[in-house]
């Protein structure tokens, strides 16, 4: 396979960045925030870009999906990361599909997939419990009743969960806290009795909320495959997750060293321009090169997510490590070189860092990706 | 089958009956890569015959026309002829700066004589190149040099001295820098010359390195000779010609940077143990050590997409500049982390227990890769300047 993006995935790449920059932008991010109706995303927009077909872009056809692969997800999710597009892209699309298509059986994927893919359904995945991102350590409990299961116990960081349909909640019914077998998954309704949403004001203004569940009965066909046995497909869906957040870390990542080069090449201080000094050019080489590195270590594990590699572990870890740490860079120079301006509400920088944070994140950072990539590669 | 199968199998076989035992073992050393010339430097008999083989079938530089040496391949068997040497573990049979950098300038600048006189000897590794560049007050700032030739009708005569010149005491022939006009700005007036080394109007003085060996010299010319025939391109044209062999030394160096090397976090183990859950125990070298490899992973990841990019038609993208920069920062990294890992056994400089001090001697050698071929901070400024567009001071 050639590293570089074909035809397709590169009339994909200027088409999402056409539109987002024009129906999802910096400025509406800014707007939603402001006018704090808890939604904070566009649901006119969302429809809009369901429209598209982005909603179903890694769905199989076979299910109302384009097929485009991850490599065309991961395409539009860098364009949402470069405009902190607000919108389930990350919940619905990349979570909660890709774990209804590795985990659910034929009914669920058929009564799931397609609603997603158009539009109509926004499913969320439930899975953090503390404040860290730790998924061996799942601990809500799910025990066998009669004719289906009861759920218990409190979910945090669950992305749009105000907006959510359906939960993918991932349970613990049996086994150890720390051991990777014993969790189960299960599709519950947003409404189901005992399920109790509240919202989370997070720093980067996106929608995010904890979901309490308190003697949650689900019947028996809402248990993805078998009781248990959870973790190999999981595992994989959080693999991809990784990589999809990786993608919209670049994407954030270059716009927002893009708009600090621009903002070296205009201002000036001591009868210059600023980007004249060493001081600065320098860094910001230093930097160029390591976002070079990100883009083709994220293409590199998109691609590896549509091949089946099955060292996808190894890869997505390196790969959202990395995006990490670039991304810690890259916001934090970001707002050095502006300056005072930089620490201004006013100004749109300051966004790009919040955003980073919780990306960051989301699905393990830079510490929990590194530690994994060295014990997958032996120490 | 197609084509490309048909000679990969020739090729296999032919590796299989030609390639020497002692050729499919890796190269220990600076001092164990083959570099040629009318007084080759032999570790071993099977590099000439090794060498040899090759360059009877132009696979020394299999990409170059068959007409001057080469091997007259396309890209597609260049990459399986190296697929299949890397199978067997085969060396390159020749390394030498005649391939790496003089031969693609001259590619691109020389005259029809120039490459029928040069090429076929860079091939057969017959003729070992130095590079005459640097001078004393001419490093960085490379086009102020001052290394005069002057018009004696029939030749051009060469005084000045050079310095960082590497295996100048070694090497058969030179290609130098001159200024040939003093009259516009630096970088004007500079011309590419040919020279021999062998002649008594060049003296050559080895320089000891850190890490003990005299790779290069201070290199004096008083009153050297060079043949017209030998000025390559136009009087005064040879900034361009020096800028873009450069581009190629840096690709060179810059592939340090994907050396393979053994296991740095299963060396460490051995060294620190590891705890139940099978992690190193030292919990900050693991975490500089796994850093390393995921850089290196992301390099060589990028090294991969821009040569998908080329290939697909894009053209070379702006992420090749940070190469030579990035590359060698990452070889130096590696042998700090070495040296570390190694404790009191990477220290020693001479005996058995220590090898001879390959790793120290490695580590201090590498500390070069970031001043030769223009340093990290010029390649930075580059960047900044090209790539990113930031005015000068
Ligand atoms: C192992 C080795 C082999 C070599 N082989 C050869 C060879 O075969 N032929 C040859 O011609 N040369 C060779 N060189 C020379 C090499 O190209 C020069 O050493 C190099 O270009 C730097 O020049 P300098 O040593 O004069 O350092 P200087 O230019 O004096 O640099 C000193 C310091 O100042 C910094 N600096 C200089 N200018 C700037 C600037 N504008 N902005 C920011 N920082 C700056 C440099 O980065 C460096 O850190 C070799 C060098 C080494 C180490």
């Amino acid at each position: 396979m050639t590293l570089v993006l074909n035809e397709e995935q590169l009339m994909l790449k200027e088409s999402a960045a056409g539109f987002l920059a024009e129906k999802a932008s910096v400025a509406q991010l800014r707007a939603l925030r402001d006018a704090g109706d808890g939604t904070a995303f566009d649901p006119a927009v969302w429809q809009e870009m369901a429209g598209m077909g982005w909603a179903g872009i890694a769905i199989p056809e076979a299910y109302g999906g384009l097929g485009y692969g991850y490599t065309g997800l991961g395409v539009v999710l860098e364009q949402a990361g470069r405009n902190l597009s607000p919108s389930p892209l990350e919940s619905s699309v990349l979570l909660a599909a890709t774990a209804i298509e590795a985990l659910g059986n034929e009914e669920q994927k058929n009564q799931w997939l397609p609603a997603i893919a158009g539009g109509e359904a926004l499913v969320s995945v439930a899975l953090q419990e503390t404040a860290q991102y730790d998924p061996p350590g799942i601990n809500l409990s799910a025990s066998q009743d009669l004719d289906g299961w009861v759920l218990g116990g409190t979910k945090r960081m669950v992305l749009d969960a105000l907006s959510a349909q359906a939960f993918v909640v991932l349970a613990r019914s049996s086994g150890a806290v720390g051991e990777v077998g014993g969790i189960s998954a299960f599709l519950v309704p947003a409404d189901a009795e005992g399920v109790t949403v509240s919202p989370c004001d997070m720093v980067d203004s996106r929608q995010c909320g904890v979901v309490d569940f308190s003697q949650v009965r689900v019947s028996a066909d809402a248990l993805m495959g078998e009781a248990g046995a959870a973790w190999p497909a999981l595992e994989r869906c959080l693999d991809i997750a990784a990589i999809g957040f990786s993608a919209q870390l670049l994407g954030l990542s270059l716009e927002a060293f893009e708009r600090t080069m621009a903002y070296l090449r205009e201002r000036k201080q001591f009868g210059r321009v600023i980007g004249s000094f060493q001081g600065l050019q320098h860094r910001a080489a230093a930097l160029f090169a390591e976002l070079e590195l990100a883009r083709s270590i994220v293409l590199k594990a998109l691609q590896a997510i549509d091949a089946g590699n099955d060292n996808l572990s190894l890869i997505a870890s390196a790969t959202k490590a990395k995006l990490c740490e670039v991304a810690r860079t890259a916001s934090n120079e970001a707002v050095q070189m502006h300056g005072g301006i930089g620490m201004t509400d006013e100004y749109d920088i300051g966004l790009f860092l919040k955003r980073a944070r919780v990306l960051q994140h989301l699905f393990g950072d830079y510490y929990f990706h590194l530690d994994r990539f060295a014990r997958l590669g032996g120490y | 089958m197609t084509d490309l199968d048909t000679f990969r199998q020739e090729t296999r076989e032919w590796l299989e009956a030609n390639c020497p035992e002692a050729m499919r073992t890796p190269v220990a050393s600076f001092e164990d890569i083959y570099t040629g010339g009318r007084r080759p430097e032999v570790a071993h008999p099977d590099q000439v015959v090794w060498c040899e083989r090759m360059a009877e079938r132009g696979w020394t530089v299999p990409h170059w026309p068959r007409e001057y040496g080469g091997g007259g391949l396309g890209s597609a068997e260049v990459k399986v002829l190296r697929e299949e040497m890397e199978r067997i573990g085969a060396r390159r049979p020749l390394d030498s700066f005649g391939i790496s950098m003089l031969g693609p300038a001259l590619l691109k600048f020389g005259n029809e004589e120039q490459k029928r006189e040069h090429l076929p000897p860079i091939c057969r590794g017959e003729i070992r190149w130095c590079q005459g560049y640097s001078e004393p007050n001419a490093g960085s700032d490379l086009a102020s040099l001052q290394t005069r030739a002057e018009d004696k009708g029939d030749y051009y005569e060469i005084n000045g001295q050079k310095v960082w010149t590497s295996y100048a005491d070694k090497a058969d022939m030179i290609f130098c820098l001159v200024r040939t006009d003093n009259t516009g700005t630096k970088h004007e007036g500079i011309s590419f010359m040919l020279f021999d080394m062998d002649q008594p109007g060049v003296t050559a003085r080895p320089i000891k390195l850190i890490s003990g060996s005299s790779p290069f010299c201070e290199t004096f010319f008083d009153n050297a000779r060079a043949e017209k025939r030998n000025l390559v391109g136009e009087l005064g044209q040879g900034w361009t010609i020096a800028k873009y062999l450069l581009t190629h030394e840096r690709e060179m160096i810059s592939g340090f940077g994907t050396a393979p090397g053994k296991s740095l976090g299963k060396a460490a183990i051995e060294e620190f143990g590891a705890d139940e859950s099978g992690r190193l125990r030292n919990g900050m070298l693991r975490q500089e050590i796994a850093q390393y490899q995921l850089d290196t992973l992301a390099f060589r990841a990028t090294m991969e997409r821009v040569g998908d990019e080329v290939k697909s038609g894009q053209g070379l993208g702006p992420a090749s500049s940070i190469f030579k920069y990035y590359g060698t920062e990452l070889n130096k990294r590696r042998n700090e982390l070495n040296v570390a890992i190694g404790g009191e056994a990477a220290l020693g400089w001479s005996g058995a227990r220590y090898d001879d001090g390959a790793v120290v001697r490695s580590f201090l050698r590498s500390k070069g890769n970031s001043i030769e071929g223009g340093t990290s901070e010029v390649q930075l400024n580059i960047v900044a300047k090209r790539v990113l567009g930031l005015p000068d001071a």
